[in-house]
């Protein structure tokens, strides 16, 4: 259970655009194990989509890696993703990691039938076998519950947007990747589709074994599926724990603040509290920590150095210099 | 309650034609049908469904920017679309609308300033600059931008997601209305940001004494704004349970409401990973341009009632006090 | 104070912006370039009138750096002196069709219904009328005694598929939710029309009336060089049909005479499409607020 498949070091992505250098990822140090989910929670801007298209290297063009190691561990050997060429990459996507992108609809060529952007896929990594590919894509379509002889000939804009995210789901495990990272697979869905999607992921790791990584805005994505969650603010992880001690025992300011602005419909009613402010811009970032202008903890300790992740309990980590006063929990 | 309401929609109902490919013939596609409803003079509806469900059609049947194809939506009992002049001008000043994305509400070649006091000069309410800078100023605090001259002269782009809400609903509030729909007024914005607002409007229904109509896809953010008011269900054009927010969240009686409650996924590992979802007998929603006849959920219910269902669409029952429920599981209690 | 401010935000952020992209900015500096040798520099180089038969096409030089033409007069103040008419009607043309098309399209997308349907349909009609044999026939009909003539005649005709492109942009505008809001405000169809949809496709209409000035180039220098505009004075078009017609192409030292024009025209044609690059920017706030 405990062996490591992804290790990113001390991972700094930059974007440059007109008005300077935007530091959208900074020194973030995680690793993925072997079998578990991961969810990578934050707001817009924190960091945790451009750490998840990082690692597969699909970062828009101004975006790149300024420093740090994206080591991936797999067939007995060690690879550091960052270093890779187009080559190296074109056999890398897919068969090892795989990503199932947010907007469901973008993700597909719409002049095209669901089986030939299937078999492109399948084509583009050296898999040409038209028989096997097809009936390898049935079987996967079978699997997240689709009538794979009626998808497969349909276009895009013929399935619903629960349908299309199963058949992206379906394709991203056509060449068994080790590791599938998902951005923010159930946003744009209904809530009974939703329901039928965290459903099929259970599932599919429960079968497969696979490491995942939610991308997500919604902690109640993770609460339903991760094993650990790391905590993203202003590009870098200010918390990192198990799913319980995220949700019942949280020790950063920022994780607190979510768990308390965010309702629930079950268990009668209860007020919820905002966070005053916004986030940072990441273009000028201040010395210290970046969550201290919206932080009631706040003391003037917390401008001048950025607190780094200490061990607060068992595989536990917070960046925060006042988390022994924060361990009330909710 | 039906001689304080500000809004009622009697027997409303809108379709659209559409086009079916080159040859196809026009079709209907029915996005509301036969709505009734009563909203009462400083209360909060929460209008609550799924994307394409009509909510939004129905704010914007309500603040008139579209018409009905058939039934009256009235205004303190006038029927809108009947009005003269003068009556639909008031209607119009008291009528406004909150949209769902703070980045396509605001105009973005204007500043703050002209965004605001446009409508201002418009309807006589400021004569001067300086009298608009005032007024401005005053809007821009009422809803929480201080400074306000830190924000008057900028342009939306220059402003986060939040703030830019907090324009939008200040420029909602520049012709003292008593009505506002407020379509998905939070949920393009973040977590972080989303509470601050929803503080923001509870407050001004408290100061102003606005009465809301809340449009969410969002149950738990529904509960939480409208615990004091009511619910509305709608599935497919239809208002299928409304009742005290309460009632229809602890005691959800329509098989859609309480599938929805117990498929919603929630910030709580515990509870959300013990959810048992409801059986459906069908995940796909049935099209808006071929309806199924009767009930419009018969076909995904697991408790339909064969050649009941399927055949009649079932009126409004009120098994309990102020709790309306269209299913037929419900006749005669 | 105020004057102050005015300036900065006329002259000095589109400047700026400008000089953010490099095609925009060599466009504008020829452009530029092209106006000041063509409206300031007559005042200066006077048209050479004067045959002299001992400078017949005679290679560039120190005195003319341009070389001579068939009569031996200096091509460089012709080519000077020869913009400024060709500018003026270009530029007439242009705003006649992009006022005609602004007004029509946004009146046919915003109005609907009927007036949509017959505004259109009259736009197809012309658009479907071929534009240079239109013109060479109306040319030859009416006496074109000088260029606002030729320039209401091309402005006239070249605006439909101005105005079908405006109608399409404003139906996209006018169904995001600021005219919504707008609309629930009561702002009326005036504010509607001139201060929340057009001001958003400024940069467009302007970009516009900048590919309608290089059309009507075009197409007043096509007629011209087919002879069909008799105006009097002098212009680049006019070079080319003297050089043309006096033979030219025979002589190995008229290159000069016949090129000259060309290149003239073709330089100011391209540095205003280059130039369009830039204009985005100016018109986009985003970009002005100076950050």
């Amino acid at each position: 259970m405990a062996r490591e498949i992804l290790n990113i070091e001390n991972l700094f992505v930059e974007y440059s655009n007109i008005r300077g250098k935007v530091k959208a990822v900074r020194g973030v140090n995680l690793k993925l194990y072997k079998g578990e989910n991961l969810a990578l929670i934050g707001e817009s801007g924190s960091g945790k989509t451009t750490l998840g298209t990082a690692i597969i290297r699909l970062l828009p063009s101004s975006g790149y890696i300024k420093d740090g190691k994206i080591i991936y561990k797999g067939n007995g050997n060690e690879y550091d993703i960052s270093k890779f060429n187009e080559k190296d990459l074109r056999q890398f996507r897919w068969k090892e990691i795989a990503m199932v992108f947010q907007s469901a609809l973008n993700s597909f060529n719409p002049v095209l039938k669901v089986w030939d952007q299937i078999y492109d896929t399948a084509k583009a990594h050296g898999i040409s076998n038209r028989s096997f590919v097809r009936e390898r894509a049935i079987s996967l379509l079978r699997y997240v519950q689709l009538d794979p002889e009626r998808v497969i000939n349909s276009y895009p804009h013929e399935l619903s947007g629960g349908m299309r995210q199963r058949v992206l789901i379906a394709m991203s495990l056509l060449l068994e990747p080790k590791i599938l990272i998902l951005d923010e697979p159930t946003t744009a869905l209904d809530i009974l589709t939703q329901r039928n999607i965290i459903e099929l992921l259970r599932t599919i790791k429960s079968d497969m074994g696979l490491s995942m990584i939610f991308i997500s805005h919604d902690l109640s994505l993770a609460a339903e599926l991760a094993d650990r969650v790391a905590v993203m603010y202003a590009g870098a992880i200010v918390e990192l724990g198990s799913v319980e001690d995220i949700f019942y025992r949280p020790r950063h300011p920022y994780t607190l603040g979510l768990i308390k602005a965010v309702p629930t419909v079950t268990a009668g009613f209860r007020e919820l509290y905002s966070i005053p402010g916004s986030p940072p811009d990441l273009i000028n970032l201040s010395p210290g920590c970046k969550f201290a202008p919206r932080c009631e903890y706040r003391r003037s300790e917390c401008e001048k150095d950025e607190p780094t992740l200490v061990e607060v309990g068992p595989d536990h980590f917070v960046a925060c210099i006042r988390h022994k006063e924060i361990n009330n929990g909710r | 309650m039906e001689d304080r309401a500000i809004i009622q929609l009697d027997h409303v109902s809108k379709s659209f034609t559409v086009r079916s490919g080159i040859f196809g013939g026009r079709k209907h596609m029915q996005v509301i049908g036969d709505l009734s409803l009563s909203i009462g003079k400083g209360e909060v509806l929460c209008l609550v469904g799924e994307s394409g469900c009509g909510k939004t059609t129905t704010g914007k049947l309500i603040v008139g920017l579209i018409k009905p194809t058939s039934g009256k939506i009235l205004f303190e009992g006038k029927d809108i679309w009947s009005m003269n002049n003068e009556e639909f001008k008031n209607y119009r000043k008291a009528v406004q609308i909150i949209h769902q994305d703070p980045y396509s509400s605001l105009n973005p070649v204007h500043r703050i300033y002209n965004i605001l006091s446009a409508p201002l000069f418009r309807h006589g309410i400021v004569k001067s600059k300086s009298e608009a800078e005032e007024k401005v100023l005053e809007l821009l605090d009422r809803v929480d931008l201080t400074p306000p001259r830190d924000f008057i002269y900028k342009y939306p782009h220059q402003l986060s997601g939040g703030q830019r809400q907090r324009v939008a609903i200040a420029r909602s509030l520049t012709l003292n209305p008593k009505f506002i729909v407020a379509d998905e007024a939070v949920s393009m914005l973040d977590v972080s940001i989303r509470l601050s607002i929803i503080e923001l409007l509870r407050r001004l229904k408290e100061e102003m004494n606005v009465t809301f109509l809340f449009i969410t896809h969002d149950l738990a953010m529904a509960k939480y704004f409208g615990w004091e008011g009511r619910i509305a269900v709608m599935y497919l054009g239809r208002i299928v349970e409304i009742g005290p927010t309460p009632r229809v969240i602890e005691n959800p009686l329509h098989p859609y409401t309480k599938a929805l409650l117990m498929a919603i996924p929630e910030a709580d590992p515990q509870v959300t990973r013990s959810k048992k979802p409801m059986q459906l007998r069908s995940l796909d929603i049935p099209s808006l341009l071929n309806l199924p006849p009767g009930c419009s959920f018969n076909p995904r219910c697991p408790f339909w009632i064969e050649g009941t269902c399927d055949r009649e669409v079932p009126n409004m029952y009120e098994p309990e006090k102020d709790h309306y429920v269209s299913c037929f599981l419900f006749r005669g209690k | 104070m105020k004057a102050k401010e005015i300036l900065r935000r006329i002259f000095i952020e589109p400047l700026i912006i400008i000089s953010r992209d490099k095609a925009g900015l060599i466009g504008f500096i020829f452009l530029l370039f092209i106006l000041l040798l063509s409206f300031v520099g007559p005042y200066f180089i006077k048209l050479d009138t004067e045959v002299k038969l001992d400078k017949i096409y005679q290679f560039p030089s120190k005195e003319h750096i341009l070389g001579t033409d068939n009569q031996g007069r200096d091509i460089f103040s012709q080519i000077v002196n020869g913009g400024r008419d060709v500018i003026i009607v270009a530029f007439l043309a242009g705003l006649i069709s992009t006022l005609i098309a602004v007004s029509l399209g946004s009146l046919s997308a915003y109005a609907g219904g009927f007036t949509d349907t017959v505004i259109m349909f009259i736009t197809e009609i012309i658009l479907t009328i071929p534009q240079f044999p239109l013109l060479a026939v109306l040319a030859a009909f009416v006496r074109l005694t000088n260029p606002t003539m030729l320039a209401f005649i091309i402005g006239f005709l070249g605006w439909p598929a101005l105005a079908r492109a405006i109608r399409s942009q404003v139906l996209s505008i006018k169904e995001r939710d600021y005219i919504e809001a707008a609309r629930v405000l009561d702002l009326g169809r005036i504010h509607i029309i001139f201060s929340e949809i057009l001001p958003n496709m400024l940069s467009y209409i302007v970009i516009s009336l900048i590919m309608a000035m290089t059309g009507a180039v075009y197409s007043q220098v096509g007629l011209i060089i087919l002879g069909l505009v008799p105006f009097y004075g002098h212009n680049w078009g006019l070079m080319i049909q003297l050089a043309w017609t006096r033979g030219a192409i025979f002589y190995k030292g008229s290159i000069f005479y016949i090129l000259s024009p060309i290149i003239a025209i073709a330089l100011f044609q391209w540095s205003a499409v280059t130039f369009t690059r830039s204009l985005e920017g100016i018109f986009n706030p985003r970009l002005r607020a100076g950050e």
